[in-house]
């Protein structure tokens, strides 16, 4: 059995500094002071920590690229704009630890010697966004912050709302957010860690990613690659929902087969899961035996995503779950593109025609066609990804594996 | 030349300078490129995607008008993806909007072989406004290629009328908070009308000769004569029907070293004193 770390005050969530210290809280904020940044940054590289969020880049290395950059002006930002369908960890993270998630903002500020560290927050997260802000501001008061900007200065942290647009979970459109524009995605490259917010170089992390950062500098790299897979180290939370008993986050060391979270989260006879969000694929009982691992979902051009699963019984019409992901798709659309514009909008229109069971016969090959069109030419991950459900619940069909 | 680098295109080498776009150094090459949002003295918008080519190594295709070369690089442009991206960008747009006045939008997705029939839906209605004396805006032709915000606000005259507004497939330009153009920030210089690549925005007099079946492009000399406004220069390009002798449209060359093709309110509608006292 797995003892949890990131969820470990989950019984008993320190919600003020003291308690939060007396449960062995800033423990790695002071080793990150005592080694320095450079040696926090190669811990956190040599942990194999990589980002949470869903697109899985290596956490040390974007620390690094920002650290050593040459402009001295440099943003710390934490994306808590969780807005992935079925996606809910982050949410819990901050409800039973703030403070160690913030304990993981200053520890990377400090790392990457940040002007100034932005949490942004998802806007229907209203009391996460205040918890937040009450929690950074007792550390603020018990003189945390100080020495851990440029030059030995104090951090400054702010706390910004976001205002319920999924593309603002993008690290760029969330950047434009936060400098008071439309949030509209820039191209890559340039990446975050050469001109990210405001145009200068920035370190940008998902929540359950910097709530790792803490215990990998106490307890070392070796620590974080002694659970889970040599290509997946460490641990997952997994938002579960959908047909099953127990619905919640769970937390696990890479590798643990599906099935064994399916078992915990009480799930009987399903039909299928989605795995990784509205940008994920449905994954069928033949494969349930899968590692949890970046390495193998991969081989079964699945992704793990953000740790969202949501489970489906027999009852369930697959094609209705598409059309309303494709309704989703449709309304979080930035505009900015024609591909996902256009695209995602047409994509909706022949889902709703195949779940309402009037189609033309055509849509099936359009579906295909269009989502190849959607995934090439978009600008960001929205677009790119607004097909990979569709896509797969078609492969699904085609091989007989769908119930209703 | 120490600026200059090599990359390769659809297996031949070029010669790309730096600064350069992919699509700069396709258009030196004679590659045809589409293009629909991009325009020369206009920061690249990269939202039309219909310029889009495979960068080796890179997992989604990249806007050309974008993308800076950089030394090395392998682009194809000739491939099932590129072509595949390029058509479905037309055959989407060909989907939703009126295409009568956008003769180039239309060629260029003839000769990539796009299908107007591939995908079926709602089309876009965003309506025909008609709220002051000196250009029209028809929204359905919009195909939202940022150009006329780009002209109005940082590019050119930094008078930010005109923002997109609403999200997906409900996005479209909107002038000050939605209303009126007259009571928005507009200034009616028309360097938005100038740059709109689908004669969505239309001067009133192209738009209403058109409404009575009487614009007649090969009746049209243009005539080149410099502004007489002010001590600026600019040089205009008077549309002069031959029949009627009446000026029918003035823009300015895009290339001209003075207006890049941007006009003020007088020199582009302030034209009808020519006219006075004759019959």
């Amino acid at each position: 059995m797995h003892e949890s770390v990131l969820l470990r005050r989950q019984t008993t969530p320190a919600l003020d500094l003291g308690s939060y210290l007396a449960s062995g809280g800033l423990a790695g904020l002071k080793k990150a002071r005592e080694i320095g940044a450079a040696e926090t940054v190669r811990i956190v590289t040599e942990s194999g920590l990589v980002g949470r969020g869903g697109a899985g880049f290596p956490t040390g290395r974007k620390w690094d690229s920002v650290r050593t950059a040459s402009d001295p002006e440099r943003y710390f930002v934490l994306n808590a704009d969780e807005s992935e369908p079925g996606t809910f960890k982050d949410r819990v993270m901050i409800d039973v630890d703030p403070f160690l998630v913030l304990e993981g903002v200053l520890i990377g500020s400090f790392a990457i010697s940040a002007t100034r560290a932005y949490i942004y927050v998802r806007g229907e997260y209203r009391r996460e966004a205040d918890l937040l802000q009450r929690c950074a501001k007792e550390l603020e008061a018990a003189g945390y912050l100080e020495g851990l900007g440029p030059e030995g200065r104090a951090l400054e942290i702010e706390i910004r709302h976001g205002g319920g647009a999924y593309i603002c979970g993008e690290e760029t459109a969330l950047f434009r957010s936060i400098e008071g524009y439309r949030g509209e995605p820039m191209s890559k490259p340039p990446f975050p860690t050469v001109a990210g917010l405001f145009r200068k170089p920035t370190a940008i992390n998902n929540v359950e990613t910097v709530a790792n950062v803490p215990d990998i500098v106490t307890r070392g790299a070796s620590w974080l690659r002694s659970l889970g897979t040599e290509r997946s180290p460490g641990i997952k939370l997994y938002s579960v929902s959908g047909n099953v008993e127990r619905p919640g986050v769970y937390e696990l060391p890479f590798g643990t087969p599906l099935r064994e979270l399916l078992e915990l989260a009480g799930a009987h006879d399903l039909q299928a899961i989605l795995l990784g969000g509205a940008a994920g694929t449905f994954v069928f009982p033949q494969d349930f035996d899968m590692p949890l691992s970046y390495e193998a979902a991969q081989e079964r051009h699945a992704t793990l995503g953000s740790g969202a699963l949501i489970a489906f019984d027999h009852e369930t019409n697959l094609w209705r779950v598409a059309e309303r992901l494709g309704s989703f798709f449709a309304h979080e659309s930035c505009g900015q593109c024609v591909p996902c514009r256009v695209g995602t909008r047409r994509q909706h229109e022949m889902l709703e025609a195949l779940a309402d069971g009037h189609g033309r016969g055509s849509e099936r090959d359009l579906l295909a066609r269009l989502g190849q069109v959607m995934t090439d030419a978009s600008i960001c991950g929205l677009g790119q990804t607004a097909s990979t459900a569709v896509r797969s619940l078609l492969d699904a069909e085609a091989k007989g594996l769908l119930a209703v | 030349m120490a600026d200059t680098f090599q990359i390769l295109i659809d297996g031949h080498e070029a010669i790309a300078h730096e600064g350069e776009t992919i699509l700069d150094v396709l258009r030196r090459q004679q590659v045809e490129t589409p293009t629909l949002c991009t325009h020369e003295h206009l920061t690249p918008a990269k939202a039309c995607r219909a310029c889009v080519v495979e960068l080796m190594g890179s997992r989604a295709l990249v806007a050309s008008c974008e993308r800076k070369a950089e030394p090395g690089m392998d682009v194809r442009t000739d491939s099932e993806r590129v072509q595949n991206a390029r058509r479905g960008v037309f055959e989407l747009l060909l989907s939703q909007n009126d295409v009568s006045t956008a003769p180039a939008l239309a060629a260029q997705a003839e000769s990539l072989g796009a299908d107007p029939g591939r995908y079926r839906g709602q089309r876009y209605e965003k309506g025909f406004f008609d709220d002051n004396q000196l250009y029209v805006r028809d929204y359905d032709k919009c195909i939202l290629c940022y150009r006329c915000v780009e002209a109005c606000g940082p590019d050119v005259q930094n008078t930010f009328a005109l923002t997109v507004a609403g999200r997906g497939f409900d996005a479209g330009i909107a002038a000050g908070f939605g209303g009126a153009l007259p009571d928005s920030a507009c200034v009616f210089c028309g360097n938005c009308v100038a740059v709109c690549p689908t004669g969505a925005l239309m001067d009133r007099r192209e738009h209403n000769l058109r409404a009575e079946g009487r614009w007649q492009e090969d009746r049209y000399d243009v005539v080149q004569t410099t502004c007489s406004y002010c001590g600026v220069g600019c040089q205009l390009e008077l549309h002069v029907d031959r029949e009627s002798n009446e000026i029918v449209k003035v823009t300015s060359p895009m290339d001209h070293s003075i207006t890049h093709g941007f006009l003020c309110v007088k020199g582009r509608y302030g034209y009808s004193f020519v006219e006075a006292g004759t019959d």
